[in-house]
């Protein structure tokens, strides 16, 4: 079949803003993901379309864009999943700067994320020769938010980030839980403190517009609410 | 511009990631990586690490290092292979305590599972007798390259680690058969840096997008082994390459074989559990490369079954395992059947057919990741290399599941101790005034070339073809024929045209640069692939079925020549204690 895609462009050494291409691309099948679509349009259209990917099948977190208003991942994104009896409209991810077409600076986004300090933090020493003991159901309250796969769909689609630049956002603040529940770490007061902040977790008014746009189906507000009452209840 | 660091690290996957954090604070280090350096291949690995852990059943070292051995079909190299089995249990430890999240078993350790080849005695006392499948696979669900990813990084966070993300490395500055830096772009800018270095640590992963089935992400072309095959150093063993027998049908995204150490069946389409006639005691946990010849054979004998493009699968079936065991223990493999085939594997198989997977052979090191200037031995000064783009050889003719993760972080640690064991008397060299002048060449030439040829079309050409004839089954007439194509290809790729001829974030070029990348891989590929006339783990030639230890129990070493084949030479396997035995499972 044949599909019409509108896709915002923009190169700064010759666009003083970003513009809407229309593609009319042939000979597509629905079982295509959005990702083929794409390079079908940078291999035989136009190869001068950028965009990230890596992957192809949703696990790097590469190709986070807007598609018909949503965020998405395009390499997880399957034709027969869209109305395509429409335009196809492809944005890159809002609130970011956009480098070029669908690459946007992905550095306000890392620097959040570095802030909640990723990492676990720990004074007692491991036992030397084992690995610390966890039970598995304990393990297994970290899957989800050790899903992420750092996309950036779920903060950029935050209203609470698009009023406020400098809020924490979503996915740094699911990156927290994974350590803070994780019963082999020891900073879950620091990192509750960078929380506990103006631009941290009570930014979010639970508007659940991350969840609808994780690909990766992660609760993120299930998450942030359970941190909302870690600090409450400290507090009390 | 020339950026000076004492290491220079070319790659953020778990390789490099892990060699990174091994770096003393006081001495500079840079990470230059094409990708994010979440966003590299190690985060798609699914399945598990393994190490003889004993957590849940009894197992040992030697058991995983026989069992590497004869699943490398007695090409890898035991004195490498016995490091590698032996550091296991330390390096898994370790990424525990560096807060890699691990699934558990009921006493809170870290939890394991069966994964092909790897097996232990039935009776403890005959060692060498019938052998039984063992738990010895750790991981996180079906996520366990991507924790590991994330933990490493997270760890590179912890140590204030110098990253250059989205730098594209074109050129390794050798001079005198020493390694001063290498040249890399900023894919942002299209500005040319250079980074001088006193050690550099190749970690830049495999090229399974030489091929058109592929389990591998985009940026999987290889880019490090051609960097060092073109600076006239060899590549070893590259006609070993895997074909992983679970990829989703027309896709190649990978099923783990964690769904078959889960308990998953092959079928044919007579429903036929077939792999009992290929491997009677391990049968669908039998190694890569055993199961992806029976898959292929079964569908050349007519027990395939058709589908809609004309193309052929076979059958995964999971329905057995239960909704329970599904979600649990194979939520992502699963979802993707769902998403892209839209197949539930609770209650319908899913198709699959061989991917290409991993690749054996690459760049060839010593046990301290120093790569070899040649098949003697001798090693470069200041170049180190490890994961996947390394061979130091532990997986010879064909690697056992989880021994890759397991390779990176063994090796990517030990590469970086001989890095800072080194840095403690070295010293920068002079640069040539020349450096940085090839890179800039040509890309020049790239981006003005007025040539007809589209990069998309040599591309997919050369994948079908390395599909058809350097697949998993090969012959002396399809490798003549790959090799005229190779020829053909490459007087095309001189024709080429960047049509983006934008210097920002231009991605074109970058696909130009990993095309010439993979042709170079596959020049070694083919090459080494024509000449050895034997069927050995994943090489499999028709015309030579069997393996033959009398003349082949040795290492290609492949060499680049400007406008000329390659030059071959061999190097002899290291056999200490595992005499080669006929490889029945
Ligand atoms: C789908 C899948 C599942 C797998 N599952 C398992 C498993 O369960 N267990 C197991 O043991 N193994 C598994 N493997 C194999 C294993 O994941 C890989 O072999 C391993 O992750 C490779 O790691 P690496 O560090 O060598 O390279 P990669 O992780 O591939 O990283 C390469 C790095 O090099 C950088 N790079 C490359 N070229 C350049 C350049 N020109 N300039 C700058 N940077 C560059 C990239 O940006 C990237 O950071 C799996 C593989 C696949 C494909
Ligand atoms: S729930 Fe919170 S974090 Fe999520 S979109 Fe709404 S405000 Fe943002
Ligand atoms: S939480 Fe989901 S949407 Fe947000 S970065 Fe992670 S994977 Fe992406
Ligand atoms: S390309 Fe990796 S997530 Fe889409």
């Amino acid at each position: 079949m044949d599909i019409q895609v509108k896709i915002l462009r923009y190169n700064p050494e010759k666009d003083n803003e970003p513009y809407y291409q229309d593609f009319n691309v042939k000979g597509v099948s629905e079982d295509w993901r959005l990702l083929d679509v794409l390079h079908e349009i940078k291999w035989n259209y136009d190869s001068s379309l950028t965009f990230r990917r890596s992957c192809a099948h949703g696990i790097c977190g590469s190709d986070g864009m807007k598609v018909n208003g949503r965020n998405r991942l395009a390499c997880a994104l399957l034709l027969k999943y869209i109305n395509t009896k429409k335009p196809i409209v492809i944005e890159p991810l809002p609130s970011l700067p956009i480098i070029k077409d669908l690459v946007v600076d992905m550095s306000s986004f890392f620097n959040k994320y570095e802030v909640v300090k990723p990492y676990l933090i720990t004074n007692t020493p491991p036992p030397p020769d084992s690995e610390r003991i966890q039970s598995n159901e304990d393990a297994e309250k970290l899957f989800e938010s050790a899903k992420c796969i750092l996309c950036a769909c779920c903060t950029t689609s935050c209203p609470s980030t698009w009023t406020n630049e400098n809020y924490l956002g979503p996915a740094a603040m699911l990156k927290a839980y994974r350590f803070i529940n994780d019963t082999r770490d020891e900073g879950a007061d620091e990192r509750l403190d960078i929380l506990d902040t103006p631009d941290g977790i009570w930014r979010c008014h639970t508007i659940f517009n991350c969840i609808e746009a994780c690909p990766k189906e992660i609760n993120i507000t299930w998450h942030l609410s359970q941190l909302k009452k870690r600090i409450s209840s400290r507090e009390m | 511009m020339i950026k000076k660091f004492d290491v220079v690290i070319v790659g953020a996957g778990g390789a490099g990631l892990r060699a990174a954090v091994e770096i003393p604070k006081e001495y500079s280090c840079a990470v230059i990586s094409k990708v994010f350096p979440t966003r590299s291949h190690t985060g798609t690995a699914q399945g598990g690490v393994c190490a003889a852990l004993s957590n849940m059943e009894d197992d040992s070292w030697e058991n995983h290092a026989f069992d590497t051995v004869k699943g490398s079909d007695y090409l890898g190299d035991q004195d490498s292979i016995e490091v590698m089995c032996k550091d296991a249990i330390r390096a898994i430890m370790e990424l525990e305590h560096m807060g890699m999240p691990f699934s558990r078993n009921e006493d809170g350790k870290i939890a394991q599972r069966q994964f092909g080849g790897h097996t232990k005695p039935a009776d403890m006392n005959d060692p060498y007798g019938k052998r039984v499948s063992v738990k010895r696979a750790c991981y996180s669900a079906d996520r366990t390259g991507h924790v590991m990813l994330q933990t490493l990084y997270e760890n590179t966070i912890k140590n204030q680690v110098t990253f250059f993300s989205e730098y594209f490395v074109t050129e390794l500055l050798m001079e005198d058969g020493v390694c001063k830096g290498v040249v890399a772009f900023d894919i942002a800018t299209s500005e040319l840096h250079i980074f001088q270095a006193k050690a550099v640590l190749i970690a830049t992963g495999g090229y399974g997008r030489v091929f058109r089935i592929t389990s591998n992400s985009h940026a999987g072309t290889g880019d490090g082994m051609a960097l060092v095959y073109k600076a006239g150093l060899p590549l070893e063993d590259m006609e070993f390459f895997q074909f992983h027998p679970t990829g989703l049908w027309k896709l190649g995204i990978l099923v783990s074989e964690a769904a078959r150490g889960e308990g998953g069946i092959l079928k044919n389409k007579d429903g036929e559990r077939f792999m009992i006639r290929y491997a009677p005691t391990v049968m669908d946990l039998a190694p890569r490369d055993m199961v992806s010849r029976a898959i292929i054979t079964e569908i050349r004998e007519g027990r395939g079954i058709r589908g809609s493009d004309g193309t052929d699968y076979v059958l995964l079936d999971l329905t057995h395992l239960g909704k329970e065991v599904i979600d649990d223990k194979l939520p992502e493999i699963t979802g993707f059947a769902r998403t892209y085939l839209g197949v539930e594997p609770t209650t319908d198989p899913i198709p699959i057919q061989p991917t290409a997977h991993y690749a054996m052979g690459g760049i060839p090191t010593n046990v301290n990741c120093e790569v070899l200037l040649n098949e003697d031995g001798d090693i470069v000064r200041g170049l180190y290399a490890a994961g996947e783009c390394a061979c130091v050889s532990v997986h010879g003719g064909n690697r056992l599941g989880t021994n890759s993760l397991l390779d990176l972080v063994v090796f990517g640690r030990r590469g970086g101790k001989a890095i800072h064991e080194f840095l403690k008397t070295a010293s920068f060299g002079d640069l040539n005034e020349n450096a940085g002048k090839e890179t800039n060449g040509t890309i020049k030439k790239l981006m003005d070339s007025k040539g007809s040829e589209k990069i998309s079309n040599i591309r997919t050409e050369l994948q079908n073809s390395m599909m058809e004839d350097c697949g998993v089954f090969r012959t002396d007439e399809g490798l003549r024929k790959m090799i005229s194509k190779l020829k053909e290809l490459r007087e095309r790729f001189k024709n080429i045209a960047v049509q983006d001829k934008s210097r920002v974030f231009n991605t074109d070029l970058v696909e130009a640069l990993e095309l010439e990348n993979l042709l170079l891989n596959a020049e070694a590929t083919v090459y080494s692939a024509y000449a050895r006339h034997e069927s050995r783990g994943a090489h499999t030639r028709e015309d030579f079925p069997v393996r033959d230890d009398q003349n082949w129990m040795k290492h290609t070493f492949a060499f680049w020549k400007e406008d000329q084949d390659p030059e071959l030479k061999f190097k002899p396997v290291v056999v200490t204690r595992f005499q080669p035995m006929e490889r029945k499972y």
